[in-house]
């Protein structure tokens, strides 16, 4: 890795003033950032390191709401009895990120921040229409995700918390990468009186809304619902593991099976 | 009180006494190794798989923060040194010599494959080596490149190397073609099927690395590294490359963190550091990241292949007949010749009585990594090709799977059995280790578990592979006469101490094996000595007389013997000393496991006794013996070892995914005798796991332009536990006749016989989708293809 210069702010509002230079960049458990260095595919002059600031930790109920947290790991979320109680679907999907290592190293902001197509949280974010706190403002999750590792967040603006409304049924699904364990395509739907959301990761290139499937589910919360559904590959990823038509079927079998998991 | 102490000898499932070393983290490997002054390189590599080489500009690099030289291929020809050497040489039916096209430590002039090394940075730091490696410019011109065999066959396809037409290496055979094909044209059936054996890369755990040494007062070099076979090593890269004598030069490989036949072969960064640290008169050490593990450590397999089989009306063998395709990759690695033909050809006739074979094989270059010797080395490829053949054979004449095999077994009375491909075996039992491994597995009760399985929605399949493997390479008169540029036998020496403790010195090398362990028990069984009291030394020039090393599961059978053999001194001159000493003459004087006794009498001496009156020779025959209790001995095989038996795997489909789960897999082999049943089972299961990684999961993947992109762990499957299935582990023993344990070998049979185990279980469980071929490795998304496109077609 090359040499750059560390900070470690203590508020949120230090951490901002040293990340309006554009060539330092925010840490916080730095499972994809800290590959990144070593590979010398990224070269900051400054790392801006985030597990100084108490205000962006812990996991609360708010009302209707839990709210996590940006550095909360995914081990904590996994085993909150709140989050549990609340929103079994988001613990579940917590326990399931990566392995051992990557939960107990891997954060929430972090993760929903870099928005990796594979990654596991932006599916839960955007599945059960989560608002992302930022240092300066509220983001719906629908107008977060913007495309491949690309957010609505400016460049000296952190994520600070996501706040995840209780919602009556979720659930969760995916199938892994058989090398790197990422998500190759994942499902993760909830229902909140009438209103249900299908939201889609791995197979594409960006977190996205299955409307077929949310509009069917909101008629008829079954498989059945489901069954003539079909995912289109166009626009969908394609590698050596697998095909977007591999993917489109995927998100097919993944719904079914979130749906499921819900209940 | 007289408490026995506890078995420790031939057959005892003793603890291994290195793991207490590397439990605690007391293990050292090469990059364990820091020497004062020392400098670390880093190997600037190519990032194109063919171009020419323009010009290299080292200027900038030179210059920056503590940097102390900066070398290109243009300084190592400046020096004369040699290119990297090839050990073996195969010849072409028309009887000509393999091409075999230099290969230079630091490429000059061209690149040939994504991670050639083109030149290396040296400094006081890694990272600065490498910043000064970032900072060296190459002026390439990217030439069109053949990423595949197909495209390096092509008219017109670039020439990887001047001189060698049409980039092939050689065109080879073995076996009697009129002949098969007349076996052929009077067959009742003939079964045919086209074969890809997936490019594997190794990952070691340890990645390679290298740390050179010069002593300006000696004028001796010293190599760490990570290396199954120091002393050859110290061979070719000494006389070939860097032309230092034996006695200026010592290699030294410690602790390695696992092989699998890709630390075998001499590779460019050992030469590097070795012949910078004698310019620079300082220690040179490079340690290889895991990226460059993956484009630059020699890869396996990578065959494809046309098998057609000939059989009578009875499912009786008549014929076999295979054409193979070999990836060389760039260059020759060590051993990579002999792979595709006399370690792959030879097997073809497996356990069957096959009576005439023909296969030819084409072995050809392509702009990827070398390939070279994998765990099982050509004999994976030729056991998968003969039982994936068996079963379709089974398939398309209607015979039982199990039946087919039984019919065409090698007799267990005609042992030795010459097959038509070279290799005479010599002992077996493929009725005793199937018959065992149906009931382990049951077998019988498989539909049972796969109407079950198919309640949930899953599909269930059983595959067998009756498989057998040539190794405990190997007798040099014969490997010569096949090309070989070295001999394969090896030493032992035995030195018993004064006060009775003794220390083996091995030409085998451990890494992994738990030789430390093993070879103490033979000790143990033979001279009475407990294990603790016996020290196994490997690995070092300068300590152990000469050594060929470890590889084709040779170490027990070839060095082990080596060891009995020199033990057999021992006792010898033991009996001399223990006549003299108990006023007996020699031919009276018995041995058992630490006491010399004269026959028949209670009059004994132990093995200390005889120790100390050998090297405190107050009482002592000095006339007519010399002092000392410490014999070495060179031991060259009279034949291979033929380990074999019966792996069956079981799996389970999910269809709407198309993943495969193993959910069974039960192994029983014959290895020969046992010495240590609990390391046996371990490099079984090793093995296995490597098999099943080859069948569901590993492949190495190039894009067009021969860019690697299975580059790293996120998109190269290892296997992990939880793609493994409870592994059963079994042996049946039929001694080897023709060495002094009866031993044949443990470390490939799992590698060797378990992929098309799972391939065929995995087609099984398939049945109903009329799948007849199926490469490996099975991912979900082929399995998927194969279940999509079977449902389509019965929908139409």
């Amino acid at each position: 890795m090359y040499d750059f210069a560390y900070h470690k702010p203590a508020s949120v509002a230090d951490a901002v003033k040293l990340l309006a230079d554009p060539d330092t960049k925010a840490i916080s458990g730095g499972h994809t950032l800290l590959p990144a260095l070593k590979h010398r595919l990224n070269r900051p002059s400054a790392l801006v390191d985030l597990s100084g600031i108490a205000e962006m930790k812990g996991i609360r109920r708010q009302g209707n709401a839990i709210v996590v947290g940006a550095l909360t790991r995914h081990v904590e979320v996994a085993t909150n009895a709140e989050v549990a109680a609340a929103i079994p679907a988001l613990a579940y999907m917590a326990g399931h990120i990566g392995d051992v290592q990557v939960r107990n190293r891997g954060t929430i902001g972090g993760s929903v921040s870099n928005n990796d197509p594979a990654a596991d949280y932006p599916a839960a974010v955007l599945g059960l229409g989560a608002t992302v706190h930022t240092s300066k403002r509220k983001i719906a999750a629908d107008d977060f995700f913007l495309g491949m590792f690309t957010t609505a967040l400016e460049a000296d603006e952190i994520l600070v918390a996501v706040e995840f409304p209780i919602v009556d049924k979720a659930g969760y699904a995916k199938m892994k990468n058989p090398a790197s364990r990422y998500v190759m395509a994942g499902v993760f739907v909830s229902k909140a009186g009438g209103a249900v959301r299908v939201a889609v990761n791995g197979a594409g290139p960006c977190v996205f809304r299955q409307a077929d499937m949310e509009k069917a589910l909101a008629a008829n919360w079954s498989a059945d619902a489901l069954a003539g559904i079909s995912q289109s590959p166009d626009g969908l990823n394609a590698d050596i593991h697998g095909s977007a038509e591999y993917r489109a079927h995927l998100v097919g079998v993944m719904a079914k099976r979130a749906l499921a998991a819900a209940g | 009180m007289n408490v026995a102490a506890p078995f420790e000898g031939i057959g005892a499932s003793v603890r291994r006494k290195e793991d207490f070393r590397f439990l605690q983290g007391r293990g050292a490997y090469t990059d364990d190794f820091n020497r004062q002054g020392q400098l670390h390189a880093w190997i600037l590599r190519s990032p194109h798989a063919h171009a020419r080489i323009k010009g290299v500009d080292t200027a900038a690099a030179a210059k920056m923060p503590g940097v102390v030289a900066v070398y290109t291929g243009a300084d190592m020809a400046r020096d004369n040194l040699g290119g990297l050497p090839c050990g073996w040489q195969i010849h072409n039916k028309d009887g000509s010599p393999m091409a075999e096209p230099p290969h230079p430590v630091l490429a000059h002039e061209k690149v040939r494959h994504v991670g050639d090394p083109v030149a290396v940075a040296i400094a006081a730091t890694r990272e600065q080596a490498r910043d000064a490696a970032e900072a060296i410019a190459v002026d390439y011109e990217v030439l069109q490149a053949a990423a595949t065999m197909a495209d390096a066959q092509k008219p017109g396809a670039p020439a990887i190397h001047d001189g060698v037409a049409g980039n092939l290496c050689y065109d080879w055979h073995i076996g009697d073609k009129a002949v098969v094909d007349a076996a052929f044209a009077g067959a009742a059936k003939v079964v045919s099927l086209d074969l890809v054996n997936n490019r594997l890369i190794p990952n070691a755990m340890e990645p390679r690395a290298a740390l050179g040494e010069f002593d300006r007062t000696t004028g001796e070099y010293t190599l760490h590294t990570t290396s199954q076979n120091p002393h050859v090593i110290r061979l070719l890269m000494g006389a070939n490359v860097l032309h230092i004598p034996e006695s200026k030069l010592r290699v030294v490989a410690p602790d390695v963190g696992g092989g699998f036949g890709s630390k075998i072969y001499h590779y460019a960064e050992e030469a590097i550091v070795t012949w910078s640290a004698g310019k620079l008169g300082r220690p040179v050490k490079w340690t290889a990241d895991r990226s460059e593990s993956f484009m630059s450590d020699a890869h396996g397999r990578d065959h494809v292949s046309k098998a057609e089989l000939a059989l009578d009306a009875n499912g009786k063998i008549l014929g076999l007949r295979v054409h193979t395709q070999a990836n060389m990759g760039a260059y020759l690695s060590t051993f990579a010749p002999c792979v595709p033909t006399y370690l792959y050809a030879t097997l073809l006739a497996g356990v069957y009585t096959t009576p005439v074979i023909y296969c030819e094989v084409k072995a050809v270059f392509t702009n990827t990594v070398p390939v070279d010797a994998y765990r099982g080395a050509g004999r994976p490829e030729a056991t998968f090709l003969l039982e994936r053949l068996m079963d379709v054979a089974a398939q398309e004449t209607g015979i039982d799977r199990v039946d087919l095999r039984r019919r065409n077994f090698i007799p267990t009375d005609a042992f030795p059995y010459q097959t038509p491909v070279a290799l005479q075996y010599d002992s077996g039992n493929y009725h005793a280790t199937l018959d065992q491994a149906l009931v382990a597995s049951d077998w019988a009760g498989f539909e049972a578990r796969r109407a079950e399985s198919e309640k949930r929605g899953k599909l269930r399949g059983i595959g067998i592979s009756t498989y057998l493997e040539a190794c405990g390479i190997a007798p040099s008169a014969v490997v010569g006469s096949l090309g070989a540029r070295a001999g394969l036998y090896e030493v032992g020496t035995i030195r018993v101490h004064p006060t009775g403790s003794v220390t083996v010195l091995t030409g085998a090398h451990s890494h992994g094996q738990g030789h430390e362990t093993t070879f103490a028990q033979l000790v143990a069984d033979k001279l009475g000595v407990p294990i603790a009291q016996v020290d196994v030394v490997h690995g070092d020039t300068a300590k152990v007389p000469f050594g060929m090393g470890t590889y084709g599961s040779r170490s027990l059978a070839v060095g082990g013997s080596a060891m009995m053999k020199a033990m057999d001194k021992i006792i010898a001159k033991g009996k001399r000393i223990a006549a003299h000493l108990m006023e007996a003459s020699v031919d009276d004087i018995e041995f058992e496991r630490g006491t010399f006794r004269v026959a028949g009498t209670d009059k004994t001496k132990a093995l200390v006794d005889i120790s100390v009156a050998a090297y405190v020779p107050h009482n002592y025959p000095i006339e007519e013996l010399e002092p000392g209790l410490d014999e070495t001995a060179f031991y060259d095989p009279k034949n291979f070892t033929y380990p074999g038996g019966c792996h069956i795997a079981e799996v389970e489909i999910d269809p709407d995914t198309g993943k495969v789960s193993m959910v069974n897999f039960t192994a029983v082999d014959d290895v020969g005798r046992v010495i240590n049943p609990m390391i046996v089972e371990g490099q079984v299961q090793g093995g296995i796991a490597q098999g099943i990684g080859q069948a569901l999961l590993e492949t190495c993947v190039y894009d067009a332009n021969g860019q690697l992109l299975s580059g790293s762990m996120m998109d190269y499957t290892m296997p992990r536990a939880d793609d493994l299935a409870p592994v059963s582990v079994a042996t049946h023993t039929t001694l080897c006749t023709h060495n002094p344990l009866g031993v044949k070998g443990c470390g490939e049979v799992g590698a060797i016989g378990s992929p098309p185990a799972v391939i065929n279980a995995v087609v099984d469980a398939l049945r109903d989708y009329g799948v007849r071929s199926l490469d490996m490795p099975a991912t979900p998304s082929k399995i998927w293809r194969i279940i999509n496109g079977g449902r389509r077609m019965a929908a139409e």
